[in-house]
């Protein structure tokens, strides 16, 4: 792939003789086009941490400054305790390190059922799989909360992270596209020595399935990250709240702060974007591979 | 005839294991997806609250809903003005990031993850840093925009402004798009251009006639996607309308999509059943728009076998 590509371009030059300095506006033109956009979807960033550090006066004043006069990094210690930052953010973390760890195991249980064993009706049901990818949210999220709220987990973390354990398409689709790269030969050699299909998904597939598991703790996080609707459902006792719902505070009050509130923001934003730029290739793969985020 | 009883063996043994296997995924099935589209379907031909136990209304709120909420009308235009203007600029826009993304410059690593970086931004973070930007009073693009003397809007402040407000807040978000047109034009063969080339197409000829057609599956499958998304905006809105369930939908209920409408009914009015209702209008109209999107693109869709 990446050599027909250096081929064809090294090819080109023989078929479009072009003056040098054609070439260089044309160059100059790309880099202005990139430069232009890119600037339209960064902008929001560098405002967002620039507010962040202004004073509140400064923030309301006329012409707005682009750099601030002071950089009043106090902001973040009042915007931290103005809320309980740290406790939102520690059961955000914790629905996301519990649904992580229920989703490594039992879609990659039920990715093995859908490719490693043959059965009949395997494809059948697979197919069945994919189509509750189709059913909106919309049409489940008011049996399920009634029934939670029948057994008496509404504020609770549950009704958040069980859907988790018991597998679900999106990663189900994900692990089987793994598995099916994984040679054949490996399971069957396994199953010669006897070992059973547990000991084989445990100690043959998982340990192969690692860059699986990674975008699948990534995909996981972003969506725990993300969630609003979830956690509005049913964090209603506020100890619960996730970060999502907790930044919601500082617009209830009448006055919004909003230096306090672009310094939770930025809080909340920073370990979305590292951990983009720690698993870009992993996390980019999953979705050109999936179709979806 | 020992042979084939050892592979029945074998069959019978993976049989068993695949079943095994999934079974975690069957109960799950059961629990959090047939059970609750069962019952919702139910629930719709009910005056189901949270605790009342339902008793049957007939197809009342199916009538109900179609001919005498006034709201519920508000919600369907408000969420096809979304979908009919969000949804063609958005897939646009994402074509032209992916053609910019696609040329060969040097620092494209750079620019890739720039242009992605909003997506991974948190809804709640991005509505908010968003309502921030657009300020009527205070914001940075008001101000940009007196600075060319033009008349400012208060954005989500207004009823008129605030839709065009979350079709651009969609546009900065655009990333997953753009990574899906960037993989399908990385799958476009070069020799196709270089054909082109040598028969004098200039850059728009190639794009039109050879980028734009071989993409095309790609560009359905966005359409698909972001109708099933748009259907189901909540996040920015409910935020945007301010605290409390009653608000949300402001300013002046332009706000009011199909899934906030549908929130309120269900979860601020307890009206369960009535919601349900909604909810499955909305699985109905997502599936006739998946139907009609997948039939009629047979027409314009190009695919390779």
């Amino acid at each position: 792939m990446n050599r027909t590509v250096a081929v064809t371009e090294s090819a080109r030059p023989r078929l479009r003789t072009m003056p040098s300095t054609n070439k260089l506006l044309q160059q100059l033109l790309k880099h202005g086009a990139l430069i232009g956009i890119g600037l339209l979807f960064a902008f929001p960033f560098v405002w967002l941490v620039l507010t962040s550090v202004k004073s509140p006066s400064e923030i309301v004043s006329m012409p707005p400054t682009l750099l601030p006069k002071v950089w009043r990094f106090a902001n973040y210690k009042t915007a931290v305790t103005t809320i309980p930052f740290f406790r939102y953010m520690g059961n955000t973390v914790f629905i996301f390190v519990l649904k992580a760890i229920g989703a490594a195991l039992s879609c990659s249980l039920a990715a093995y059922g859908f490719s490693m064993l043959r059965w009949p009706g395997r494809d059948v049901v697979f197919f069945l799989v994919l189509a509750t990818m189709m059913l909106p949210f919309q049409v489940t999220m008011i049996p399920l909360y009634i029934l939670y709220d029948r057994v008496d987990l509404i504020g609770t973390f549950v009704p958040l992270i069980l859907p988790s354990w018991f597998g679900y398409a999106f990663s189900i689709f994900m692990f089987r596209q793994f598995f099916r790269t994984i040679p054949i030969e490996l399971t069957e050699a396994a199953r010669i020595d006897g070992c059973s299909e547990p000991r084989i998904w445990a100690q043959v597939i998982m340990p192969l399935a690692k860059p699986a598991i990674a975008a699948l703790i990534l995909f996981e996080f972003m969506w725990t990250w993300n969630d609003f609707l979830g956690p509005l459902l049913y964090l209603s006792k506020q100890s619960n709240w996730t970060l999502a719902l907790g930044l919601l505070q500082f617009r209830s009050q009448r006055e919004t702060n909003w230096e306090l509130l672009m310094a939770a923001s930025t809080l909340m934003v920073v370990p979305a974007v590292a951990l983009y730029f720690f698993g870009q290739k992993t996390f980019i793969q999953g979705i050109a591979t999936t179709g979806f985020k | 005839m020992r042979l084939s009883t050892l592979k029945s063996r074998q069959a019978r043994r993976e049989l068993k294991w695949g079943l095994i296997f999934i079974t975690p995924w069957i109960v799950g099935f059961l629990l959090f997806n047939l059970y609750p589209t069962l019952a919702s379907f139910y629930y719709s031909f009910t005056d189901k609250g949270l605790i009342r136990p339902p008793e049957s209304v007939g197809l009342d709120n199916y009538v109900r809903l179609l001919t005498r909420d006034k709201q519920f009308v508000k919600s369907i235009s408000n969420t096809l003005y979304m979908v009919v203007v969000a949804v063609p600029l958005g897939t646009v826009f994402a074509f032209i990031t992916a053609l910019l993304l696609n040329m060969k410059v040097r620092g494209q690593a750079v620019y890739r993850t720039i242009y992605y970086l909003p997506t991974v931004v948190p809804a709640v973070a991005g509505t908010l840093l968003w309502l921030w930007i657009l300020n009527p009073q205070y914001g940075i693009i008001n101000y940009a925009l007196s600075f060319f003397g033009l008349r400012s809007p208060a954005w989500f402040g207004s009823p008129v402004w605030a839709r065009p407000a979350v079709v651009m807040m969609g546009l900065w978000a655009v990333g997953t798009s753009t990574v899906l047109y960037l993989a399908a034009l990385q799958g476009v063969p070069q020799e196709m251009y270089e054909a082109a080339t040598l028969d004098g197409a200039g850059w728009l000829a190639r794009t039109l006639s050879i980028t734009i057609p071989m993409v095309s599956p790609v560009t359905l499958f966005i359409a698909i996607t972001s109708v099933i998304g748009t259907f189901q905006i909540f996040t920015q809105a409910y935020i945007i309308g301010g605290s409390g369930g009653g608000t949300t939908g402001n300013p002046r209920e332009s706000l009011l999509f199909y899934a906030i409408y549908l929130y309120r009914q269900g979860f601020v009015y307890l009206k369960m059943g009535y919601a349900s209702a909604m909810a499955w209008i909305l699985f109905l109209i997502i599936m006739v728009v998946t139907i009609v999107l997948m039939r009629s693109s047979a027409r314009f869709t190009y695919y390779e076998s």
